[in-house]
């Protein structure tokens, strides 16, 4: 097998990796104005996400470092071309994580309001730009012969990627508020599904319209099945969440992004990042990556350790898979 | 162009002060995780609650660092592509592979284990909850040592080919990239001066509360281990930083007479080292200084009568073999940054073995001094660190990979000034912000105290925990 494919398809699980599992994380900052209702549901909320929240980050991390070993030409023109969105991801970041470090750390609850907001900001930034750059990709940026993105900023906030955005957001949002469902106990619980159906319907709306233009104005024949599918898991899930089977819509909704992100990703191949103005300057699986021997040298270390990874990552996950009630904030001490 | 708008100059600066700011947490993680570890390990073995009343306390102060080192770390790495694309574009597919082992190998380990350890307490068995700290340990050390790898194919560039079709450089050997002689040697001499670190931080904080005569029981310990961690570490530093020394002689010469501020050729005796120079260090306005003959010589080449390469002669050797241009680093940068480096490292030394001595056999200090100098410890260890890394990064310049690309030519060519200047003021800000709450929060903790000795429980004998949460 060709390895720039193989790695084409690695990168594209890692963000699926990313956006399941930080996409809940996201989905559970956003919910705190929703499902929390004083400090202790607000304690409750983070909590669901406390251990396992850096973890999930990491993966960004790791997509990240791969893009730059894989396929250098996609990392440098991606990175560079999209400077002011990243940036405003990375504070986003730095903001959310910190908040949920620091938050804790003082009574007031003038403090505490202050990282309650810098968590919903900061989740729901991120939700939304990574969406916005990731249509960007699809639909094809101006790159001049050196790969280097010569559009400006106000060429990516396009209807389609805006669209992309909001499917984001909306998506993780859902997910988020599944996940609560799953992950407590007592009336947040319930509160957490009602609004899962809620936001599912919109969702179901956006991710809809998202996945049509992409099929119509970018998709190829896999491409427009995927979309499918993902279109099928999202409705069951919406289905699954209104009959309370709390685990099974969490399942669906992660299979429901994993297949979007799949989605986006053949709609792409082979290209990597198309460029809309002139097609020869488009960056592709072929002239964006690394040589074969070190694509050849990460292929043997990711094999090896992905297993390994998802099996300690698993059993963090098993650890801490006790549901969180009221209760067990109010008895804790910092 | 306005000089203020140099994308060149901006992306230096931000690349610059982050790095130097996320520089500030790596330290404490790698540190403090092996201080926890330790600390948890004896309270596993001894079961004596003054070790768990330390692992808890320094495993705050440990906790308050994490979400920064996490989330300054993921700015670094994106930085390479948005701001030095043509240096990703040039180096990637021989620096990208340490970087995806470091986030595939280390971060996954480190950043998993944590979370297993902080919410950890009351779910898991004593001796597996243990295994998680130390499991932190070996990821953030690991991680270290790629991000080194990766670091010295910059100063020393090895194991690749040039491919001219495409214009970069192409890895040959992944075993010679990870086991490049500066990555060897540069790997033992930051992990022990992150020790270094750590321990600064230990004795300042027992120092602290020794002082005002308070938690005795377990401060008493924490100075001792702290003042052993530190000779330990630093003699160790010291010795790795000498190989290192000859190591960066052999791959960057230029380096070391910058160090020195040589700016000719010399030889034994005439190759000496300078404490301290009046005037400017530039081999023409000496007015004053005190110099250590033949030391130069044995740093350098571990002989008396070695020669030590000038700057002019390397200069002039590096016109003849890259072309005309300027192969100088800032001078005055290196051989302060270099000596200020030396002489914290040897100091805290000094205030160890001197501090191991004073507090013998369960004696304390009457002299007010003796403590304020040992509460410096803390910064004046991390200061140490931010001038080393000033100054290996400072004189590689002006090269961004020695010999092969010079940095004026890895920034990215489709980002503006005013771009990167929002980007710098934004991470300023940002950074600086951050920088008083986190510096308060760990006062107050540090200023707290551990906790009363955990409740035994009557029946079973078990500790108990208090459940983490957020």
């Amino acid at each position: 097998m060709d390895l720039t494919i193989l790695w084409f398809w690695i990168i594209a699980f890692m963000f699926i990796g990313y956006f399941v599992l930080d996409g809940f994380d996201f989905g559970v900052g956003m919910s705190l104005p929703f499902l929390g209702k004083d400090d202790t549901d607000r304690r409750v909320l983070i909590n669901t996400i406390g251990p396992v929240w850096d973890l999930n980050e990491t993966w960004v991390i790791v997509a990240g470092a791969s893009l730059f070993a894989a396929f250098p030409e996609w990392y440098a023109t991606m990175f560079s071309g999209f400077y002011l969105p990243l940036l405003l991801i990375l504070v986003a970041l730095i903001l959310r994580g910190v908040s949920f470090e620091y938050r804790h750390q003082r009574p007031e609850s003038s403090w505490k309001k202050w990282f309650d907001g810098l968590i919903i900001v900061g989740s729901a930034v991120p939700a939304f730009l990574w969406g916005v750059a990731f249509a960007n990709i699809v639909r094809g940026v101006k790159l001049n012969a050196n790969h280097d993105y010569i559009g400006t900023l106000f060429d990516l906030l396009n209807p389609y990627a805006l669209l992309g955005g909001i499917t984001t957001l909306l998506l993780f949002f859902v997910h988020g508020v599944v996940f609560v469902s799953l992950k407590t106990e007592g009336d947040i619980r319930l509160r957490a599904r009602k609004l899962a159906t809620k936001a599912g319907i919109v969702a179901i709306l956006a991710a809809a319209t998202f996945l049509t233009w992409t099929t119509l104005a970018y998709g190829t024949v896999a491409s427009a099945l995927l979309a499918a599918l993902a279109a099928a898991l999202l409705i069951a899930s919406f289905l699954a969440n209104l009959r309370g089977a709390e685990r099974l819509a969490f399942a669906l909704m992660a299979g429901t992004i994993g297949l979007v992100v799949l989605t986006l990703f053949s709609s792409l191949f082979p290209e990597v990042m198309p460029a809309s103005n002139n097609p020869a300057n488009s960056l592709t699986i072929a002239n964006a990556s690394s040589s074969t021997y070190t694509l050849g040298v990460i292929s043997w270390t990711a094999l090896i350790a992905m297993p390994v990874i998802l099996l300690y990552q698993g059993w963090t996950y098993w650890v801490f898979r006790k549901r969180i009630g009221r209760a067990h904030v109010d008895l804790a001490v910092h | 162009m306005n000089e203020w708008l140099d994308p060149l100059l901006l992306s230096r600066w931000q690349f610059g002060l982050t790095t130097m700011y996320h520089f500030i947490f790596v330290p404490l993680t790698i540190g403090m995780a092996l201080t926890v570890a330790i600390f948890q390990s004896a309270w596993v073995r001894t079961d004596k609650a003054k070790y768990l009343q330390l692992t808890h306390f320094f495993g705050k102060i440990f906790l308050i660092n994490v979400a920064m080192g996490v989330v300054t770390g993921i700015v670094q790495e994106f930085q390479f592509g948005m701001n030095w694309s043509d240096y990703s574009r040039f180096v990637g597919d021989v620096f990208g592979a340490p970087l995806a082992f470091e986030g595939i190998v280390a971060f996954f380990l480190e950043a998993t284990f944590i979370g297993l350890w902080i919410f950890g307490w009351d779910k898991l068995p004593k001796k597996i909850h243990l295994g998680t700290i130390w499991m932190t340990v070996v990821g953030s050390i690991a991680s270290a040592y790629f991000i080194l790898a990766a670091n010295a194919f910059m100063q020393n560039p090895i194991a690749y080919t040039i491919n001219e079709e495409k214009g970069r450089a192409e890895l040959t050997s992944i075993w010679e990239l990870l086991t490049n002689p500066i990555a060897i040697a540069a790997f033992p001499h930051t992990i022990f001066a992150c020790f270094m670190v750590s321990a600064g931080l230990i004795i300042s904080v027992a120092a602290w509360h020794l002082y005002r005569n308070q938690h005795l029981e377990t401060m008493r310990p924490a100075l001792k281990f702290g003042l052993w961690m530190m000779v330990i570490a630093g003699v160790l530093t010291t010795l790795a930083g000498d190989q290192l020394g000859l190591a960066m002689v052999d791959a960057q010469p230029m380096k070391m007479a910058a160090a020195e501020a040589l700016y000719h050729t010399a030889t034994g005796a005439n190759a000496s080292f300078s404490v301290f120079t009046l005037g400017t260090p530039d081999g023409v306005h000496e007015l004053f200084s005190v110099r250590i003959p033949y030391l130069l010589s044995f740093l350098s080449t571990h002989t008396f009568d070695g020669t030590v390469e000038g700057i002019n002669n390397l200069q002039a050797q590096y016109v003849t073999l890259y072309g005309p241009g300027d192969y100088t680093p800032t001078i005055w940068i290196t051989y302060w940054a270099f000596r200020w480096m030396i002489g914290l490292g040897l100091a805290h030394m000094l205030v160890a073995v001197v501090g191991l001595w004073l507090t013998r056999g369960g004696r304390s200090p009457k002299r007010t001094w003796v403590w304020k100098v040992a509460i410096l410890s803390f910064p004046m260890s991390l200061l140490a660190m931010s001038v080393g890394w000033v100054f290996t990064e400072m004189g590689r310049q002006p090269w961004l990979v020695f010999g092969l690309m010079r940095t004026a030519d890895g920034i990215s060519p489709g980002v503006t000034g005013v771009e990167i200047l929002i980007s710098l003021i934004v991470f300023s800000v940002l950074y600086g912000i951050l920088a008083v709450v986190e510096f308060k929060l760990i006062l107050k903790a540090v200023q707290k105290g551990p906790d009363d000795a955990p409740v035994q429980d009557a029946e079973s004998g078990a500790h108990q925990h208090a459940v983490t949460v957020y």
